[in-house]
Protein backbone atom coordinates (compact mmCIF):
# COMPACT_ATOMS: atom_id res chain seq x y z
CA UNK A 1 0.00 0.00 0.00
CA UNK A 2 0.90 3.48 -0.55
CA UNK A 3 2.46 4.62 2.73
CA UNK A 4 1.72 8.40 3.97
CA UNK A 5 4.66 10.94 4.20
CA UNK A 6 6.42 12.71 6.53
CA UNK A 7 8.26 15.80 5.18
CA UNK A 8 10.61 17.47 6.90
CA UNK A 9 11.11 21.13 5.79
CA UNK A 10 14.09 23.32 6.44
CA UNK A 11 13.74 27.04 5.95
CA UNK A 12 17.30 28.56 4.86
CA UNK A 13 18.62 31.71 5.23
CA UNK A 14 21.96 32.65 4.07
CA UNK A 15 22.62 29.11 4.01
CA UNK A 16 21.84 28.60 7.99
CA UNK A 17 18.58 26.62 9.00
CA UNK A 18 16.11 29.26 10.63
CA UNK A 19 12.91 29.09 12.21
CA UNK A 20 10.70 31.71 13.28
CA UNK A 21 7.38 32.89 14.10
CA UNK A 22 6.12 34.08 10.90
CA UNK A 23 9.17 35.18 9.50
CA UNK A 24 9.72 37.00 13.03
CA UNK A 25 12.49 36.13 15.34
CA UNK A 26 14.76 33.97 13.42
CA UNK A 27 16.41 30.91 15.69
CA UNK A 28 19.54 29.21 14.46
CA UNK A 29 18.37 25.81 13.79
CA UNK A 30 21.59 24.23 12.16
CA UNK A 31 23.34 23.76 9.17
CA UNK A 32 21.22 22.44 6.19
CA UNK A 33 22.85 19.46 5.37
CA UNK A 34 23.51 17.76 8.79
CA UNK A 35 19.62 18.27 9.46
CA UNK A 36 18.55 16.80 6.46
CA UNK A 37 21.09 13.45 6.83
CA UNK A 38 19.35 13.77 10.47
CA UNK A 39 15.88 13.50 9.25
CA UNK A 40 16.60 11.26 6.84
CA UNK A 41 18.22 9.30 9.55
CA UNK A 42 15.36 9.33 11.75
CA UNK A 43 12.50 8.32 9.17
CA UNK A 44 11.52 11.20 6.80
CA UNK A 45 10.42 10.40 3.78
CA UNK A 46 11.46 13.50 1.63
CA UNK A 47 13.46 16.59 2.41
CA UNK A 48 11.89 20.12 1.93
CA UNK A 49 14.49 23.04 1.80
CA UNK A 50 13.03 26.36 1.24
CA UNK A 51 14.96 29.39 0.88
CA UNK A 52 14.00 32.50 2.56
CA UNK A 53 17.08 34.88 2.11
CA UNK A 54 16.44 38.12 0.85
CA UNK A 55 16.39 38.03 -2.94
CA UNK A 56 19.82 39.97 -3.40
CA UNK A 57 21.92 37.39 -1.15
CA UNK A 58 20.09 34.19 -2.56
CA UNK A 59 22.00 33.05 -5.27
CA UNK A 60 25.36 32.80 -3.95
CA UNK A 61 24.65 30.65 -1.20
CA UNK A 62 21.50 28.41 -2.36
CA UNK A 63 22.90 26.51 -4.93
CA UNK A 64 26.03 25.73 -2.73
CA UNK A 65 23.84 25.02 0.22
CA UNK A 66 21.82 21.96 -2.29
CA UNK A 67 25.01 20.79 -3.47
CA UNK A 68 26.46 20.04 -0.18
CA UNK A 69 22.83 19.22 1.31
CA UNK A 70 22.30 16.70 -1.66
CA UNK A 71 25.57 14.95 -1.64
CA UNK A 72 24.63 12.52 1.27
CA UNK A 73 20.93 12.87 0.78
CA UNK A 74 19.45 9.08 -0.90
CA UNK A 75 15.82 10.21 0.20
CA UNK A 76 13.62 12.79 -2.29
CA UNK A 77 14.98 16.31 -1.89
CA UNK A 78 12.78 19.22 -3.11
CA UNK A 79 14.12 23.33 -3.14
CA UNK A 80 11.84 26.20 -3.39
CA UNK A 81 12.71 29.95 -2.71
CA UNK A 82 12.62 32.61 -4.91
CA UNK A 83 12.86 29.98 -8.35
CA UNK A 84 11.54 32.53 -11.10
CA UNK A 85 13.24 31.11 -14.50
CA UNK A 86 13.80 27.33 -16.38
CA UNK A 87 17.55 28.58 -16.38
CA UNK A 88 17.47 28.86 -12.50
CA UNK A 89 15.45 26.26 -12.16
CA UNK A 90 17.92 24.22 -14.36
CA UNK A 91 20.65 25.23 -12.04
CA UNK A 92 18.98 23.97 -8.95
CA UNK A 93 18.28 20.94 -10.44
CA UNK A 94 22.17 20.07 -11.18
CA UNK A 95 22.94 20.91 -8.30
CA UNK A 96 20.71 18.10 -7.20
CA UNK A 97 17.17 18.72 -6.33
CA UNK A 98 14.85 16.11 -7.41
CA UNK A 99 11.98 18.87 -7.32
CA UNK A 100 11.46 22.65 -7.37
CA UNK A 101 8.92 24.04 -5.41
CA UNK A 102 7.37 27.10 -7.37
CA UNK A 103 4.84 29.71 -5.59
CA UNK A 104 4.72 33.57 -6.49
CA UNK A 105 6.70 32.81 -10.27
CA UNK A 106 4.41 30.53 -11.00
CA UNK A 107 1.08 32.71 -9.94
CA UNK A 108 2.50 35.38 -12.20
CA UNK A 109 3.70 33.62 -15.20
CA UNK A 110 1.61 30.18 -15.04
CA UNK A 111 3.46 28.90 -18.08
CA UNK A 112 6.76 28.36 -16.30
CA UNK A 113 5.20 25.37 -14.87
CA UNK A 114 4.62 23.82 -18.48
CA UNK A 115 8.43 24.43 -19.18
CA UNK A 116 9.42 23.22 -16.46
CA UNK A 117 7.13 20.22 -16.40
CA UNK A 118 8.19 19.45 -19.93
CA UNK A 119 12.04 19.81 -19.43
CA UNK A 120 12.24 17.66 -16.36
CA UNK A 121 9.12 15.78 -15.57
CA UNK A 122 6.00 16.82 -14.00
CA UNK A 123 7.67 14.44 -10.64
CA UNK A 124 10.14 17.44 -10.34
CA UNK A 125 7.09 19.87 -10.20
CA UNK A 126 6.03 21.38 -6.92
CA UNK A 127 3.60 24.15 -6.83
CA UNK A 128 3.63 25.49 -3.75
CA UNK A 129 0.07 27.50 -2.41
CA UNK A 130 -0.21 29.60 0.40
CA UNK A 131 -3.77 29.87 1.28
CA UNK A 132 -5.67 32.08 3.54
CA UNK A 133 -10.11 31.96 4.27
CA UNK A 134 -11.28 35.23 2.73
CA UNK A 135 -13.65 36.84 5.73
CA UNK A 136 -15.74 38.14 3.37
CA UNK A 137 -16.92 34.61 1.05
CA UNK A 138 -14.90 31.96 3.47
CA UNK A 139 -13.25 31.00 0.36
CA UNK A 140 -9.44 30.38 0.74
CA UNK A 141 -7.44 32.48 -1.46
CA UNK A 142 -3.94 32.51 -2.95
CA UNK A 143 -1.54 34.66 -1.86
CA UNK A 144 2.29 35.32 -2.97
CA UNK A 145 5.46 37.35 -1.67
CA UNK A 146 5.63 35.38 1.05
CA UNK A 147 1.89 35.90 2.35
CA UNK A 148 2.63 39.35 1.60
CA UNK A 149 0.62 39.67 -1.31
CA UNK A 150 -3.42 38.94 -2.17
CA UNK A 151 -3.68 37.79 -5.57
CA UNK A 152 -7.25 37.17 -5.87
CA UNK A 153 -7.03 33.91 -6.96
CA UNK A 154 -9.33 30.84 -4.93
CA UNK A 155 -6.66 28.82 -3.65
CA UNK A 156 -8.80 25.77 -4.88
CA UNK A 157 -9.12 27.09 -8.95
CA UNK A 158 -5.21 27.93 -9.09
CA UNK A 159 -4.30 24.32 -7.81
CA UNK A 160 -6.61 22.89 -10.34
CA UNK A 161 -4.95 24.64 -13.28
CA UNK A 162 -1.64 23.77 -11.81
CA UNK A 163 -2.18 20.54 -12.31
CA UNK A 164 -3.38 20.85 -16.15
CA UNK A 165 -0.45 23.14 -16.72
CA UNK A 166 1.63 20.02 -15.36
CA UNK A 167 2.32 20.48 -12.19
CA UNK A 168 3.31 16.80 -10.16
CA UNK A 169 2.09 18.24 -6.74
CA UNK A 170 0.74 20.37 -4.79
CA UNK A 171 2.37 21.96 -1.59
CA UNK A 172 -0.15 23.52 0.41
CA UNK A 173 0.45 25.81 3.36
CA UNK A 174 -2.75 27.32 5.42
CA UNK A 175 -1.79 31.12 6.51
CA UNK A 176 -4.88 30.88 8.95
CA UNK A 177 -2.84 28.02 10.86
CA UNK A 178 0.91 28.18 9.84
CA UNK A 179 2.66 28.50 13.33
CA UNK A 180 -0.34 28.30 15.70
CA UNK A 181 0.85 24.38 16.35
CA UNK A 182 -3.19 23.45 16.52
CA UNK A 183 -3.37 21.50 13.83
CA UNK A 184 -3.34 21.69 10.15
CA UNK A 185 -6.21 23.01 8.13
CA UNK A 186 -7.87 19.73 7.68
CA UNK A 187 -11.14 21.72 5.49
CA UNK A 188 -8.24 23.12 3.14
CA UNK A 189 -6.12 20.19 2.83
CA UNK A 190 -9.79 18.23 1.84
CA UNK A 191 -10.72 20.83 -0.76
CA UNK A 192 -8.05 21.27 -2.69
CA UNK A 193 -7.10 16.95 -2.34
CA UNK A 194 -10.59 16.52 -3.87
CA UNK A 195 -10.43 19.12 -6.85
CA UNK A 196 -7.08 17.22 -8.12
CA UNK A 197 -5.89 13.67 -9.19
CA UNK A 198 -2.16 14.94 -8.32
CA UNK A 199 -1.06 14.36 -4.74
CA UNK A 200 -1.45 17.25 -2.14
CA UNK A 201 1.01 17.63 0.74
CA UNK A 202 -0.43 19.69 3.90
CA UNK A 203 1.59 22.16 5.65
CA UNK A 204 1.09 24.75 8.45
CA UNK A 205 -0.28 23.64 12.06
CA UNK A 206 1.30 20.78 13.10
CA UNK A 207 1.50 20.63 17.00
CA UNK A 208 1.43 16.61 17.45
CA UNK A 209 1.07 13.25 16.27
CA UNK A 210 -2.70 13.23 16.49
CA UNK A 211 -2.58 16.23 13.84
CA UNK A 212 -1.34 14.01 11.60
CA UNK A 213 -3.51 11.63 11.98
CA UNK A 214 -6.21 14.15 11.40
CA UNK A 215 -4.97 15.65 8.17
CA UNK A 216 -4.22 12.04 6.45
CA UNK A 217 -8.14 10.93 7.85
CA UNK A 218 -10.18 13.92 7.38
CA UNK A 219 -8.37 15.96 4.83
CA UNK A 220 -7.13 13.18 2.28
CA UNK A 221 -4.24 14.64 2.17
CA UNK A 222 -0.94 12.01 0.22
CA UNK A 223 1.53 13.65 2.81
CA UNK A 224 2.43 16.26 5.84
CA UNK A 225 5.12 18.80 5.96
CA UNK A 226 6.91 20.23 9.24
CA UNK A 227 9.48 21.84 10.32
CA UNK A 228 9.89 23.02 13.46
CA UNK A 229 8.25 20.64 15.53
CA UNK A 230 11.06 18.40 14.40
CA UNK A 231 14.36 20.50 14.48
CA UNK A 232 14.32 21.44 17.93
CA UNK A 233 13.23 17.89 18.74
CA UNK A 234 9.80 17.96 20.36
CA UNK A 235 8.98 15.16 17.96
CA UNK A 236 11.54 12.86 16.85
CA UNK A 237 10.23 11.50 13.23
CA UNK A 238 10.41 7.77 14.07
CA UNK A 239 8.56 8.49 17.79
CA UNK A 240 5.90 10.42 15.25
CA UNK A 241 5.77 7.39 12.69
CA UNK A 242 5.67 4.69 15.27
CA UNK A 243 2.47 6.39 16.62
CA UNK A 244 1.05 7.19 13.82
CA UNK A 245 1.90 3.14 12.19
CA UNK A 246 -0.43 1.96 15.88
CA UNK A 247 -2.69 4.67 14.57
CA UNK A 248 -3.26 2.22 11.05
CA UNK A 249 -2.25 5.29 9.11
CA UNK A 250 0.12 3.38 6.42
CA UNK A 251 3.38 4.47 7.06
CA UNK A 252 7.15 3.68 6.02
CA UNK A 253 7.74 2.25 9.34
CA UNK A 254 10.31 0.62 10.36
CA UNK A 255 12.60 1.93 7.63
CA UNK B 1 33.56 2.33 -15.62
CA UNK B 2 29.85 2.45 -15.54
CA UNK B 3 28.04 4.52 -17.94
CA UNK B 4 24.72 6.45 -17.19
CA UNK B 5 23.29 6.60 -20.51
CA UNK B 6 22.47 10.52 -20.96
CA UNK B 7 19.66 11.13 -23.57
CA UNK B 8 18.78 14.69 -22.73
CA UNK B 9 16.09 14.06 -20.67
CA UNK B 10 15.39 14.70 -16.64
CA UNK B 11 17.99 14.74 -14.26
CA UNK B 12 20.89 12.34 -13.81
CA UNK B 13 23.14 13.71 -10.95
CA UNK B 14 21.24 11.85 -8.39
CA UNK B 15 21.90 8.42 -9.98
CA UNK B 16 26.05 9.52 -10.79
CA UNK B 17 25.89 11.37 -6.73
CA UNK B 18 24.77 7.56 -5.56
CA UNK B 19 27.62 5.41 -7.14
CA UNK B 20 29.92 8.62 -5.99
CA UNK B 21 28.87 7.64 -2.87
CA UNK B 22 29.16 3.88 -3.08
CA UNK B 23 32.84 4.81 -4.54
CA UNK B 24 31.69 3.21 -7.85
CA UNK B 25 33.34 5.04 -10.59
CA UNK B 26 30.85 6.10 -13.49
CA UNK B 27 30.47 8.76 -16.15
CA UNK B 28 27.56 10.48 -17.58
CA UNK B 29 27.48 9.85 -21.17
CA UNK B 30 25.81 10.34 -24.48
CA UNK B 31 28.63 8.76 -26.65
CA UNK B 32 27.59 5.28 -27.93
CA UNK B 33 30.91 4.16 -28.28
CA UNK B 34 31.47 4.57 -24.44
CA UNK B 35 27.99 3.41 -23.81
CA UNK B 36 29.34 0.20 -25.92
CA UNK B 37 32.76 0.14 -23.87
CA UNK B 38 31.54 0.38 -20.52
CA UNK B 39 31.45 -2.32 -17.77
CA UNK B 40 28.48 -1.73 -17.00
CA UNK B 41 25.09 1.00 -18.22
CA UNK B 42 22.84 2.32 -16.51
CA UNK B 43 19.55 4.16 -18.09
CA UNK B 44 18.20 6.47 -15.56
CA UNK B 45 15.05 8.33 -16.54
CA UNK B 46 12.39 10.28 -15.62
CA UNK B 47 9.66 12.43 -17.48
CA UNK B 48 7.92 11.66 -20.64
CA UNK B 49 8.00 8.59 -22.42
CA UNK B 50 8.45 10.28 -25.35
CA UNK B 51 12.11 11.73 -24.42
CA UNK B 52 13.23 7.36 -25.44
CA UNK B 53 13.20 8.63 -28.57
CA UNK B 54 16.41 10.12 -28.73
CA UNK B 55 17.98 6.46 -27.56
CA UNK B 56 17.35 6.02 -31.55
CA UNK B 57 18.87 9.33 -32.77
CA UNK B 58 21.85 9.17 -30.83
CA UNK B 59 22.73 5.59 -31.93
CA UNK B 60 22.49 4.73 -28.25
CA UNK B 61 19.64 1.83 -28.92
CA UNK B 62 21.79 0.38 -31.00
CA UNK B 63 24.80 0.94 -28.27
CA UNK B 64 22.84 -0.76 -25.66
CA UNK B 65 21.30 -3.62 -27.95
CA UNK B 66 24.76 -4.35 -28.66
CA UNK B 67 26.16 -4.24 -24.83
CA UNK B 68 23.29 -7.15 -23.49
CA UNK B 69 23.41 -9.63 -26.51
CA UNK B 70 27.63 -9.02 -25.26
CA UNK B 71 25.92 -9.87 -21.31
CA UNK B 72 27.47 -6.80 -20.29
CA UNK B 73 24.88 -5.92 -17.38
CA UNK B 74 22.07 -3.07 -17.70
CA UNK B 75 20.15 -1.14 -15.17
CA UNK B 76 16.71 0.53 -16.44
CA UNK B 77 15.35 2.85 -13.92
CA UNK B 78 11.66 3.85 -14.07
CA UNK B 79 11.45 5.55 -17.87
CA UNK B 80 14.22 3.41 -18.33
CA UNK B 81 12.77 0.18 -17.26
CA UNK B 82 9.62 0.74 -18.91
CA UNK B 83 11.30 1.28 -22.42
CA UNK B 84 12.67 -2.35 -22.04
CA UNK B 85 9.21 -3.10 -22.62
CA UNK B 86 7.64 -3.32 -26.26
CA UNK B 87 6.53 0.75 -25.72
CA UNK B 88 4.16 2.86 -23.76
CA UNK B 89 0.72 4.21 -23.88
CA UNK B 90 2.13 7.59 -22.82
CA UNK B 91 3.90 7.90 -26.24
CA UNK B 92 2.54 4.78 -28.62
CA UNK B 93 4.40 6.30 -31.57
CA UNK B 94 8.09 6.04 -29.99
CA UNK B 95 9.70 2.78 -30.49
CA UNK B 96 11.11 0.76 -27.53
CA UNK B 97 14.11 -1.81 -26.89
CA UNK B 98 11.23 -5.03 -26.44
CA UNK B 99 13.61 -7.02 -24.84
CA UNK B 100 10.52 -7.92 -22.51
CA UNK B 101 6.92 -8.74 -23.76
CA UNK B 102 4.13 -6.24 -23.08
CA UNK B 103 3.87 -2.58 -22.64
CA UNK B 104 3.32 0.04 -20.39
CA UNK B 105 -0.59 1.23 -19.25
CA UNK B 106 -1.66 4.35 -17.22
CA UNK B 107 -2.79 3.70 -13.77
CA UNK B 108 -6.49 3.09 -13.52
CA UNK B 109 -8.83 6.20 -12.52
CA UNK B 110 -9.72 5.36 -9.04
CA UNK B 111 -6.66 5.56 -7.66
CA UNK B 112 -4.76 9.24 -7.74
CA UNK B 113 -1.78 9.47 -10.73
CA UNK B 114 1.02 10.30 -10.31
CA UNK B 115 1.82 7.39 -7.77
CA UNK B 116 3.99 9.65 -5.65
CA UNK B 117 5.86 7.91 -2.37
CA UNK B 118 7.18 5.20 -0.78
CA UNK B 119 4.93 1.87 -1.55
CA UNK B 120 5.86 -1.91 -0.62
CA UNK B 121 7.30 -4.37 -2.88
CA UNK B 122 7.04 -8.09 -2.71
CA UNK B 123 10.45 -9.85 -4.14
CA UNK B 124 8.71 -12.73 -5.83
CA UNK B 125 12.07 -13.88 -7.50
CA UNK B 126 15.17 -14.33 -5.87
CA UNK B 127 17.63 -12.36 -7.83
CA UNK B 128 21.37 -11.47 -7.49
CA UNK B 129 19.48 -7.50 -7.33
CA UNK B 130 18.16 -8.31 -4.23
CA UNK B 131 20.94 -10.06 -2.51
CA UNK B 132 21.08 -9.90 1.03
CA UNK B 133 17.49 -7.74 0.42
CA UNK B 134 13.64 -8.24 1.69
CA UNK B 135 10.94 -7.07 0.28
CA UNK B 136 10.40 -3.05 1.71
CA UNK B 137 9.69 0.17 0.85
CA UNK B 138 10.86 1.68 -2.02
CA UNK B 139 10.05 5.37 -4.01
CA UNK B 140 8.19 5.55 -6.70
CA UNK B 141 7.21 8.67 -8.91
CA UNK B 142 5.37 7.13 -12.38
CA UNK B 143 2.27 7.50 -14.52
CA UNK B 144 2.20 4.73 -16.40
CA UNK B 145 3.46 1.46 -15.27
CA UNK B 146 4.66 -2.39 -16.45
CA UNK B 147 2.66 -5.16 -16.59
CA UNK B 148 3.82 -8.27 -14.41
CA UNK B 149 4.99 -11.15 -16.54
CA UNK B 150 7.96 -13.82 -16.40
CA UNK B 151 10.67 -11.88 -16.54
CA UNK B 152 8.97 -9.80 -12.72
CA UNK B 153 11.60 -10.61 -9.65
CA UNK B 154 9.55 -7.56 -7.37
CA UNK B 155 5.48 -6.63 -7.65
CA UNK B 156 4.28 -3.08 -6.19
CA UNK B 157 0.31 -2.84 -5.71
CA UNK B 158 -1.42 0.34 -6.58
CA UNK B 159 -4.56 0.00 -8.88
CA UNK B 160 -3.15 -3.41 -9.35
CA UNK B 161 -0.56 -5.29 -9.57
CA UNK B 162 2.71 -4.03 -11.78
CA UNK B 163 5.92 -5.00 -11.93
CA UNK B 164 8.58 -3.00 -9.40
CA UNK B 165 11.32 -4.96 -11.09
CA UNK B 166 12.46 -6.52 -14.10
CA UNK B 167 14.85 -9.57 -15.15
CA UNK B 168 16.10 -10.67 -18.33
CA UNK B 169 19.88 -12.73 -18.14
CA UNK B 170 21.74 -9.49 -17.20
CA UNK B 171 19.37 -6.73 -18.46
CA UNK B 172 17.47 -5.46 -14.91
CA UNK B 173 14.72 -2.84 -14.80
CA UNK B 174 12.99 -1.31 -11.93
CA UNK B 175 10.42 1.25 -11.45
CA UNK B 176 11.52 2.86 -8.22
CA UNK B 177 14.09 5.04 -7.61
CA UNK B 178 16.82 2.78 -5.95
CA UNK B 179 19.02 6.42 -5.37
CA UNK B 180 15.90 7.98 -3.58
CA UNK B 181 15.19 5.12 -1.94
CA UNK B 182 17.17 4.89 1.48
CA UNK B 183 19.76 2.50 2.45
CA UNK B 184 17.96 -0.58 0.60
CA UNK B 185 18.37 1.38 -2.88
CA UNK B 186 21.90 1.93 -1.98
CA UNK B 187 22.50 -1.65 -1.58
CA UNK B 188 20.60 -2.83 -4.71
CA UNK B 189 22.80 -0.15 -6.50
CA UNK B 190 25.82 -1.87 -5.24
CA UNK B 191 24.37 -5.08 -6.04
CA UNK B 192 23.90 -4.27 -9.44
CA UNK B 193 27.47 -2.54 -9.52
CA UNK B 194 29.27 -6.08 -7.95
CA UNK B 195 27.70 -7.95 -10.68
Amino acid sequence: MLTKRIIACLDVDAGRVVKGVKFQNLRDAGDPPELAHAHSESGADEIVLLDISAAHQRRATLLDTVRRTAKQLFIPFTVGGGIRKLEEAAAVFSAGADKISINSAAIENPSLITQVAERFGSQAVVIAIDAKRCPRNGAWEAFIQGGRMATNRAAVEWAREAESRGAGEILLTSMDHDGTATGFDCELTKAVSEAVRIPVIASGGAGSAAHFTEVFRQGHADAALAASIFHFGFHRISDLKQKLAADGIPMRWPC
Amino acid sequence: MIAIVDYGAGNLTSVKKALDWLGQSSVITADPVAVERAAKIILPGVGHFAATASLAKLGLQDAIQQAIGCSIPFLGICVGMQWMFEGSAESPETPALSLLPGSCERFPSHVKSPHVGWNQIQISDSSRLFLGLESSFVYFTHSFCAPVNEATIACCEYGGAFSAAVERDHAFGVQFHPEKSGEFGLKLLRNFCEL
